[in-house]
């Protein structure tokens, strides 16, 4: 993939040289944005399908989504990528370190939206912030909220579903994020850490002082692009042509008996269902998009998402290093009832 | 003689990082001890809470996210 941002690697570029580039790039983008469904639309046109048939549809969806949603996802995770290099772990637990919990479980969820984070850190992170004085249940905010409400997530519902359903899943993940985190930490489990955790007394490092320029920011996001978007674009394709074949063949009726609002066992299922899913945000909302397009009731969708996405169970072989399996089973319990609440509330005010 | 050492559970990134230590070692012609730390507790005890995390002389230099060979070059010189 190329950004129209290579200069020459001889001649250090100057920082006027970089803003000009990003800006002439984000331009470019708009500029073929816009020309994305007039394209698509004439694209379909050309192939030997009957107009309004299934296929066409299904075709239809898919040569107007990939290129869609890969070059949103394109544009949010290269400005995520250079806001997030404002932020790290490390700063983030001196700032939660020895807060109340409350106030930290707010502002650890919060920081968990803006920290880079990957899921083969979880460990060393957990390890770090409590061991550093961060309490538990803040640290559990933090780990719930990070992965749940990412910029892929909101970026992604925002281009495909709607600024309002973006804002309330937002608000939806930080609450379940704040609210488990708060839990967790009433029912005081520290004696359920493995052992080596708890004893474990590390002070924290002292890092050189950050001094990045905004090149240096620039050019973080452009690898945040790299690393993302390289690792889920197959994730969204699979996404894109399983909503496409929802979108042209699945009929209407049939989701919304199953995964309408009349059913109440739906929301449990679909956490349920959700929970050996391993995907990430780019490879479900997709399948969000189709789905909701057919009927399905939002709550039921978006407990769908927050279950695959947040409560993925190789995350939890990962975390058992470090947490007892009961430590574990109240986490993805208390989760579980998060998100089920969540399904619910949502289907009930979105009648 | 240079002690580096890099902090991390094995992920691609932690191997990239030991393998450009190595290379711009190399490069400026410095001799150095590469130790991978890849147990979870004496990670924690360097007391940072992101990996790779590298480690020149027992001073914890960087943290989370795979460096810049530039910067990784002015640490070993230093």
């Amino acid at each position: 993939m190329s950004f129209g941002l290579s200069t020459h690697p001889q001649r250090p570029a100057s920082s006027a040289t970089w803003v000009a580039a990003t800006i002439a790039a984000v331009a470019v983008w708009f500029a073929l944005y816009r020309q994305l469904e007039p394209v698509s639309a004439w694209l379909v046109a050309l192939l030997p399908v009957a107009p309004g048939s299934h296929i066409t549809e299904a075709l239809r969806f898919f040569v107007y989504d990939t290129p869609k949603v890969l070059m949103l996802l394109t544009l949010v995770v290269f400005g995520m990528g250079v806001v997030r290099s404002f932020f790290s772990p490390e700063r983030t637990r001196a700032l939660l370190a020895g807060r109340r919990e409350g106030v930290g479980n707010v502002a650890a969820a919060i920081l968990g939206v803006f920290t880079p984070f990957c899921s083969c850190s979880a460990v060393p992170l957990f390890v770090g912030f409590v061991s550093a004085g961060v309490p538990l249940g803040v640290t559990f905010s933090f780990l719930i909220a990070a992965p749940m409400v990412n910029e892929v997530a909101l970026g992604l519902l925002f281009a495909l579903v709607g600024w309002k359903v973006a804002a309330i899943y937002l608000g939806f993940g930080l609450a379940i994020a704040i609210v488990s985190g708060w839990v967790i930490g009433r029912l005081h489990l520290e004696g359920w850490l493995e052992e080596w955790v708890r004893e474990l007394r590390a002070g924290e490092a002292e890092l050189p002082p950050d001094q990045q320029t905004i090149v240096d920011r620039i050019q973080a996001g452009i690898e945040a692009v790299r690393d993302i978007v390289g690792r889920v674009w197959v994730w969204i394709i699979v996404g894109i042509a399983a909503g496409a074949f929802i979108h042209g063949y699945v009929p209407n009726d049939l989701l919304a008996s199953i995964m309408g609002k009349g059913q109440w066992w739906s929301v449990p299922a679909a956490v349920l269902l959700g929970v050996p899913m391993y995907s990430n945000a780019a490879g479900i909302i997709p399948v969000v998009e189709a789905l909701l397009g057919k009927g399905a009731a939002l709550g039921t969708v978006l407990a769908f998402m927050m279950s695959v996405i947040a409560l993925s169970f190789p995350e939890m072989v990962i975390l058992r290093k470090v947490l007892s399996l009961r430590l574990i089973a109240v986490f993805a319990g208390v989760v579980a009832l998060g998100i089920v609440a969540v399904g619910y509330l949502f289907n009930a005010l979105f009648s | 003689m240079k002690n580096v050492k890099i902090l991390g559970s094995g992920c691609k990134r932690c191997i990239a990082t030991a393998d450009m230590a190595t290379a711009e070692a190399k490069k400026l012609g410095i001799d150095i001890e590469l130790e991978k730390v890849t147990d979870f507790v004496d990670i924690a005890k360097f007391g940072i809470a992101s990996t790779p995390g590298v480690v020149i002389d027992g001073k914890v230099v960087h943290a989370g996210g795979l460096p810049k060979p530039e910067d990784m070059a002015k640490w070993l010189a230093a």
